[in-house]
Parts: C-alpha cells; structure tokens; sequence
C-alpha cells in the first residue's frame, strides 16, 4: 500500500469528526428486532455486513480513490449513479448522503489543501471517503480498507452500548474478522478496476427492512 | 444441458383499426418452452384486454440441474404489452458432477411498452448450486412489473447456494442493481436473511411516475415498499414460506394503487394504456 499508515489511521478512526460515531450500521433495528442478542449472533451480523455492504462499499471507495486521481469527474458521477440503484432503501441513501456531506466538511475544516467539493454538497459516503483517501497519499487498497473497518467497527462500537456483552468479547469478534477484512479489500481494488456497472451490489433484505425500522423509531441512540 | 429460447411482441393494427400486442417471435428449446396462452387467473393490470399478449413458460424438462445453462431472450416492442407467466414453480438440483446451473434472463423493453413478468418460484434444493442472472434494458418510456420468489429448500429441507443477479436499466442509466448470495452461511447473518426460507421481491417501474409513493412504508411481517432513487418501487420481503411472501408482496403492491395493486376492480388496463400512449406517440 502507498501512502502513509498515519493517514489511513486518521481516516479509519472512529473518533474522525465526520459523524460516524452516531452510526451503528443497521446493528441498533437488528437488536431491537432480537436479532442479535449476544457475542456469537453479533459475530454473524459482522460477518454478513462485511461480505455484502462492506465489500460493495469498499469496492466504490477504491473506484472513486482512483476517479478522483485522474480527475474523472463523469466517472465520479457515473459510481454516484451506480451506487444509488444499489441501495434501494431510501433511510439508507439518505443516511449515505448524510455522512458523505458531514466527511466533506470535516476534511475541508480539518486541513488538506484540495477541497472535495469537486463531488458535490451531498455525495455518497464511500465516494466521499476514497476521494479523501486519495487526497491523502492513500491508493485505493488504503480507501477500500478504511471502508471496510468502518462497516464492521462501527457495529461494534455500538454493540457494547446496545447490548449487555463483554466488550472485549465483542472486539474479539472484530479481531477474528481481520484476515476477512484484508482479503475483501483486495478483492474490492480488483473489482474497482472493472466497468462501474459491473461494481457488486451485494444485498442485504434484512437490514433494508431493519433500516426503514430505524427511521420512524421515536427513541433511539444512534441516528441508524 | 444448453438452451436457448426467445419471446418478442410488437404492437400491430388489425384490419378492423384496433391495435394488438402480438408474439412476434416464439422459439421453444427444451426445457425452455414458451407457449402463447389465456389469463392465467385474475389479472387486474390486464384487466383481460386483448391489447396484451400472453405468455406462459412451461418447462419442459427437470430442473435446471448443475451444468445446465439456459438462457432466455425477451423482448417487448414498441408500445406493446406483454405478461409474461410461468406454468409452476422452478425447481433447481444439483447436478451429478456438482457442477453450477445457470440460467441467464435478458429483457428489452422499447419505448411505450410493458412487461408484466411474473415467474413462479425459485426453490434452491439441498446441493444446488445455480445462478440466475437477470438484466432488463427499458427505454425511457417503458414499463415494468417484475417479481422474484426464491425458497430456500423443499419443506424441511436444507437450502442449495442461489446467487440471484438483478441488474435494471432505464434509458441507458442504472436504476436497481442488486447481488443476492443466499443459502450460505454468510447469507443466514442476521445482516442479510437470518433464518427465513423465503426471500422476494416485486420491482415496479413505471416512468410516468403513476407508482411511486413519497415515503417508504413498513408492512406487517418482514415486508417493506421502497421508493427507489429513480421512477420505481421495491417491494421486498422475506418470510418463513411461499404463502406467507406471496401475501408480504402482495399487500406492497395493493399499497401502490391500481392499476399495479392485485385484485382491484375498476383500475385500467395496461394493455389499453399502452397501446393508446403508442398511438400519441406515432
């Protein structure tokens, strides 16, 4: 991987001042559903989200890792395009777009001197993601990896405020799932190489349900 | 076992005047056989106009069975109307090399036409392993009523590998694209499908913009309506048997009003819509 590990570091931390902390990645419907109850169920939920939102999304971080450098703006337009019909619930679109526009302003804010603006006011999180990780110094393994920690330790993250389990009983789930993480982000490089209509769109029914949930829930402690 | 079989319909005007959708082409390859037919029950977008032309697909053979590749060609002419049906249900086995199955659907819709398609189920048996690839090219002004019913394993049994492919575009640009690997360990995470046996799904696109509604809505059981990004909605439902998704997608589609919702009277045919928005068009 080119580029520095301190920056994918700063892009993959949980605590980066984008928002994604409010997030728990559909886990807060699914336990409300009962669902995932403890740490083996919670393990199963990673693992599905890995292998589907995960490596989808990762594979259009490193797409628009790789658009951004070469200063493809209908490329970028096209993955926005391509990424909308991929995700068909409309709370999930939106909370991408949220977190996409919330990412833009904190790296605009935060310091590197080429603006993101070039993807619009509201782009999807992903994309927003592997531009910033280009402007960085990272190449798109770096993009598709901050993507993929981020699918799976935001769950976690608000595993152990959502349920009564051992914490390091869950981060011991997250740790087993480090082999899996690095296998599908190379996976996602190569598939970022291709057609972007032919990007994955690996989905998940139960958490576009659970996401719809989510949105008219009246009390709840993360935002999704 | 390869086949390869073909559907198409154009709009014609008879002598009398009046406009038709007929069958153009019919190319029948076993186990691929699709036979011209009557309404197959109620019909409520069709309302039994002639203006549309059945199909019904009957199969011809068991299966597919691993190593098989079908591959289906449908397309729908210019204003026409075309309901696309199937015989019974589509039960897919293993092979006796453990080889993949795969069946590849592609569908054209033209400007001002309309495809009702409705196959039967998908039943994954133990040992199968099958992909069903299915991609849809609507032009700008096409219509589409598509459904997808996957159960995953005969009664008490255990679920085959099915990676169902959806790839929707309208007028060149993506419009629903979605992978589904399931009857996989991976695929019974409580992320994807959990423990339920029955997964589906009715696709209505329809750019006159009749369909969609404003908000999502939360069904009872695990069914939801999902407004997509562009001119269409989503049902989608997951379900512990075939009777209890078939209700799941059907109480999406009576949310969606006529003339797409099953069993209400009084709606207008598509057929006649078709055919009459063909003739503004010429």
């Amino acid at each position: 991987m080119s580029g520095s590990a301190a920056s994918l570091l700063l892009l993959a931390d949980g605590r980066f001042p984008a928002g994604g902390y409010a997030h728990s990645g559909g886990l807060e419907p699914t336990v409300a559903a009962g669902r995932v109850r403890d740490v083996e169920t919670l393990e199963a939920f990673l693992h599905g989200r890995a292998v589907t939102t995960g490596a989808t999304l990762a594979a259009f971080a490193a797409a628009a890792c790789g658009a951004f450098g070469e200063h493809d703006d209908a490329l970028l337009g096209t993955l926005d395009a391509e990424l909308d019909a991929r995700i068909p619930s409309p709370a999930q679109r939106a909370t991408s777009r949220g977190l996409g526009r919330q990412f833009v302003r904190a790296f605009g804010a935060i310091g590197p001197k080429v603006p993101l603006d070039r993807l619009g006011r509201s782009p999807h999180h992903p994309l927003a993601v592997g531009a910033g990780a280009c402007v960085v110094g990272l190449d798109r393994h770096g993009a598709a990896l901050a993507v993929l920690h981020d699918s799976v330790a935001g769950p976690v993250a608000a595993a152990v405020r959502l349920l009564h389990i051992d914490p390091f009983g869950a981060y011991a789930a997250l740790a087993r799932l480090a082999p899996l993480v690095d296998d599908l982000a190379d996976t996602a490089v190569l598939d970022s190489l291709g057609d972007a209509a032919d990007l994955p769109a690996r989905g998940t029914p139960l958490l576009d349900i659970a996401a719809e949930d989510h949105a008219v829930r009246q009390t709840r402690l993360f935002a999704s | 076992m390869r086949a390869h079989a073909r559907v198409a319909t154009e709009l014609r005007t008879l002598s009398d005047g009046t406009r038709r959708s007929c069958v153009r082409t019919l190319r029948a390859e076993v186990p691929l056989v699709p036979r011209i037919t009557m309404a197959k029950g109620p019909e409520p977008w069709a309302g039994g106009a002639p203006e549309v032309a059945r199909v019904c697909l009957a199969a011809g053979a068991a299966g597919p069975v691993g190593g098989d590749r079908l591959h289906l060609d449908v397309d729908v002419g210019a204003g026409s109307a075309l309901v696309l049906r199937e015989v019974s249900a589509t039960l897919l086995l293993p092979g006796p090399e453990g080889a993949r199955s795969c069946t590849v659907t592609r569908i054209r819709v033209a400007d001002g036409g309309t495809l009702v398609w409705l196959p039967e189920p998908l039943i994954c048996a133990r040992g199968a392993d099958h992909v069903n690839d299915v991609r849809v090219d609507l032009a700008d002004g096409a219509r589409l009523v598509m459904r997808e019913e996957i159960l995953l394993g005969r009664h008490r049994e255990a679920s085959g590998r099915l990676r169902q492919r959806t790839r929707v575009r309208l007028g060149g640009k993506p419009l629903f694209h979605q992978d589904l690997d399931l009857g996989t360990t991976d695929a019974r995470s409580p992320a994807v499908s959990g423990h339920h046996r029955a997964v589906g799904s009715v696709l209505v696109v329809d750019p006159e913009g009749a369909v969609a509604p404003q908000a999502a809505h939360r069904l009872s059981g695990e069914a939801v309506v999902l407004p997509l990004s562009g001119p269409a909605v989503l049902v989608a439902a997951l379900a512990g048997d075939n009777l209890e998704l078939r209700s799941g997608l059907d109480a999406g589609l009576a949310r969606l009003g006529p003339p797409w919702s099953p069993g209400r009277a009084g709606s207008t045919p598509i057929g006649a819509e078709a055919a009459q928005e063909a003739s503004h068009v010429r």
